[in-house]
């Protein structure tokens, strides 16, 4: 076992400081008043400023001193946080995030962003820049005698006053009688404190909450007066330190942090505990001893438990992912100079981790074309009587196995003419071909196509949606496009809930047996004989008068040996495609656990992975994308031909 | 590590190697890339695969390729016997680890290689493509092959990419 990085650590703590960092940002645009928002970048910031220099990353720490400083402002309302400096700050943060990456990081730019920074927080700050009026309080108390005995703790209450800012502290020890006199457990001092605070008399009072009803307590407002005490500003940290270590500990308590790695061995293992467990089934299936056969049914149980919490704990909420949307919108809205609100919703939805990361490239390919290609410019959009600002909204939320993510804009919708006329030109389609919407939106998502009249910073450059869905597929999930014209598209992407597990359906085909994901399988049906017959020649069954491509595996996988007499038809289908598959054998239900190919085979376009039977052996998993796109080639064939 | 890596740096000037047998010619690989011997394996055929690689075994809870090189040394292709054998190795493939099964058809013993007696493959008089072997050892009037695994391995990728690339030109 590898031991664990401790620069590692920090770089995962401070990727995960930097997202809290932008994401209170961008809350703090919208609100830019709200107290706890600001509390929260600001102690962000400053664990940063601590472990950067904990770690040596000086130059971090130094950098993130200034935008701490900034925040600082804020946060005692000495500064306001107005869009100007959250803009700086965003700037910053994307400086701190090289600058997290290696002790001896260096990056430019470093100066230009704190006079940014600077300038404005003098903009604002100069109009504000009194502190809270701080007032001067004269506290004087005693303890009853016997306070010490009770568990009562002077030095906690004073430490406690200490807190709420500068104080000076004089005990006043006339009470205390002589050496013969005295047991050592008794209190007998009292205590005289002056202390600056711009906290009201109700801070200071609660201090004493626990010890109010049996003591002396006189508070008494001398600020007027001018007593002497220090002027020296509330020391900066002090207040917001012990919250900080609060939220802490209790963190501390409620998440563990493990390395992925460590879920995927897990994972792993209890992919083997599964096939294990099957093994035992099979085998005990023989025997007649009822001893051993509830065993066996309480570890099939215990397995099966132990594999859902398996899943679930390598599912992460989907706000991860969410997060860092916000800000590409930000920054969409300022590339485009189009006025852009994001809205997202379902953000608690739980996916797999692996598919979260897979999925974050094609959604910000999806939210750029929104952006881009989808929002009118402001004129625009009055022009056609919509409301200034355009909308794009992700939404997430989970049907049974499945999660469907929505990216919906209200712009201007898929012009079918334009993708048509492109098609046409691109030569994809036949000029004047039947085709249906739902035809139209899938050209969109072929290799090469892009309708966007000019190459932008954002898009259209031709690549983009094929590999979106190319994505998509890999996952084994599905992308839909729906568009109304002059109200917006929506992209559907449903995603399975877990890459490793799948429920199948075990065929047999010659000698070897195949796993189809049963969440593709529509129907099994008998190839009869005179249904054979009437589909030898040509690659198509009918299906309650429609026709289905048909494709034998026999003949794909090249099998030799005679076929079975009573051939049956998987009929699989990808959302709206569907083709039959011709088996030997329907084996029945299989939960697999998916193992994937090695390099050798990743090529094998018609398997998606491998996974072991309870036999022990190995049985290939058919990749239904590719068949399915298979089955449409021979369709194209046959259109083409007729 | 690769095994030219070890053999100019092993110290001792000993190269520790496996011998098996493929067709009555005996061959060699570094005794540290193997992790086991199996006598049995269930064999499944994935079609349309390449074909040095074209089946998959269970090598405890993992799926691993099992590779054939009789067809790269012009051999029939190996066929089952009392005496065969699949040597499970561990290789790094495109910069990832990777276990391998190897059929040999029969399994000898781990040997020393004296570094001295190992020479360059002979550039021409060969059967075999000279860069499927890294080099020949003589040991007691034999020669004993030691091929280039990773360049053999590395064929199967060629294809794979030309392949790919035809498609990305589509």
């Amino acid at each position: 076992m590898s031991i664990t990085d401790p620069l590692d650590v920090f770089r995962a703590e401070s990727q995960e400081l930097l997202e809290r960092i932008e994401e209170g940002l961008l809350d703090l645009e919208r609100r830019p008043d709200d107290g706890e928002v600001i509390a929260r970048v600001f102690r962000a910031l400053h664990t940063l400023k601590g472990s950067g220099a904990m770690f040596g990353f000086d130059a971090l720490a130094s950098f993130t001193h200034h935008c701490e400083s900034a925040f600082d402002r804020v946060r005692k309302r000495e500064a306001a946080a107005t869009p100007r400096l959250i803009e700086a700050v965003l700037a910053a943060l994307d400086h701190m995030r090289a600058l997290a990456q290696r002790p001896d990081a260096t990056a430019e730019g470093g100066e230009i962003l704190l006079t940014n920074l600077r300038q404005a927080m003098d903009d604002e700050g100069s109009t504000n820049t009194h502190p809270p009026s701080s007032k001067t309080w004269r506290i004087f108390f005693s303890l009853p005698t016997d306070c010490l005995i009770n568990g009562t703790r002077p030095l906690a209450l004073l430490d406690d006053l200490r807190n709420l800012g500068e104080a000076e502290i004089v005990a006043v020890t006339s009470k205390i009688p002589d050496l013969a006199q005295l047991t050592p457990t008794e209190c007998h001092l009292a205590w005289d404190v002056l202390l600056a605070s711009s906290e009201p008399k109700s801070a200071i009072e609660d201090v004493f909450l626990f010890v109010i009803s049996d003591m002396v307590l006189e508070i008494e407002d001398v600020t007027d007066r001018g007593d002497t005490l220090s002027t020296a500003p509330p020391q900066s940290d002090s207040p917001a330190e012990p919250e900080k270590f609060e939220t802490r500990t209790t963190m501390a308590a409620q998440t563990v942090r493990v390395p992925a790695s460590r879920l995927d061995e897990l994972l792993d293992q209890v992919g083997e505990l599964m096939i294990a467990q099957s093994r035992l089934k099979q085998a005990s299936a023989a025997s007649a001893d009822s001893n051993l056969r509830s065993v066996v049914e309480e570890i099939e149980r215990l397995a099966s438990v132990l594999r859902d919490s398996m899943m679930f704990v390598r599912m992460v909420p989907i706000s991860q992912l969410f997060g860092r949307f916000r800000r590409l919108i930000h920054d969409l809205a300022l590339e485009t100079g189009k006025q852009i609100e994001f809205a997202a919703e379902g953000e608690t939805t739980e996916l797999d981790k692996t598919v979260i990361e897979r999925l974050a490239d094609p959604l910000i390919h999806l939210i750029r074309n929104a952006a881009d290609h989808g929002l009118e410019s402001a004129a625009d959009r009055l022009a056609a009587g919509k409301a200034q600002t355009g909308r794009i909204t992700l939404s997430a939320r989970q049907v049974g196995a499945e999660v469907i993510i929505t990216v919906g804009d209200d712009g201007r919708g898929i012009d079918r003419a334009r993708v048509r006329a492109k098609a046409e030109e691109l030569r994809m389609i036949t000029p004047g071909a039947q085709l249906s919407d739902h035809d139209i939106y899938q050209l969109i998502t072929k290799p090469g196509f892009s309708t966007a009249a000019k190459i932008s910073n954002l898009s259209g450059r031709g690549v983009g949606m094929d590999v979106v869905k190319r994505t998509i597929e890999g996952l084994r999930g599905t992308l839909e496009l729906s568009s109304t014209p002059g109200a917006g598209s929506l992209v559907d992407l449903r995603i399975p809930l877990t890459l490793a597990i799948i429920e199948g359906l075990l065929v047999r085909v010659g000698d070897g047996r195949y796993v189809i994901p049963l969440s593709c399988v529509e129907e099994c049906i008998e190839l009869s004989p005179e249904l054979d017959m009437r589909s030898t020649g040509r690659c198509f069954v009918t299906l309650r008068d429609c026709l289905v491509p048909l494709l034998r595996l026999r003949e794909l996988f090249a099998i030799e040996n005679p076929p079975d007499p009573h051939q049956k038809i998987v009929v699989v289908s990808t959302g709206a495609e569907r083709v039959g598959l011709a088996v030997d054998q329907i084996l029945g239900h299989h939960q697999t656990v998916i193992k994937p190919l090695s390099r050798f085979h990743t090529n094998v376009e018609m398997f998606s992975g491998a996974t072991i039977l309870g036999d022990g052996s190995v049985a290939l998993i058919l990749d239904v994308m590719h068949l399915v796109a298979e089955g449409q080639k021979q369709e194209g064939q046959l259109r083409a031909a007729g | 590590m690769s095994l030219e890596q070890s053999l100019e740096h092993d110290a001792t000037g000993h190269l520790q190697v496996l011998t098996f047998d493929m067709q009555g010619e005996t061959f060699a690989i570094e005794a540290v890339m193997v992790r086991e011997i199996i006598d049995h394996m269930p064999e499944t055929n994935v079609p349309t695969a390449p074909e040095m690689v074209s089946g998959l075994a269970n090598f405890r809870g993992r799926v691993i390729p099992l590779a054939d090189l009789h067809h790269e040394f012009g051999f029939a292709a190996a066929g089952k016997t009392l005496h065969s054998r699949v040597i499970v190795i561990e290789i790094v493939l495109d910069g990832e680890p990777t276990l391998v099964g190897l059929k040999a058809d029969k399994v000898h013993e781990v040997t020393l290689l004296e570094l001295a007696s190992t020479e360059n493959p002979p550039r021409v008089g060969m059967r075999w493509r000279p860069d499927f072997i890294r080099c020949i050892a003589k040991r007691a009037g034999d020669f004993i092959i030691v091929p280039d695994l990773e360049r053999i391995f590395a064929t199967s990728f060629e294809t794979d990419r030309s392949i790919a690339q035809q498609f990305t030109q589509h």
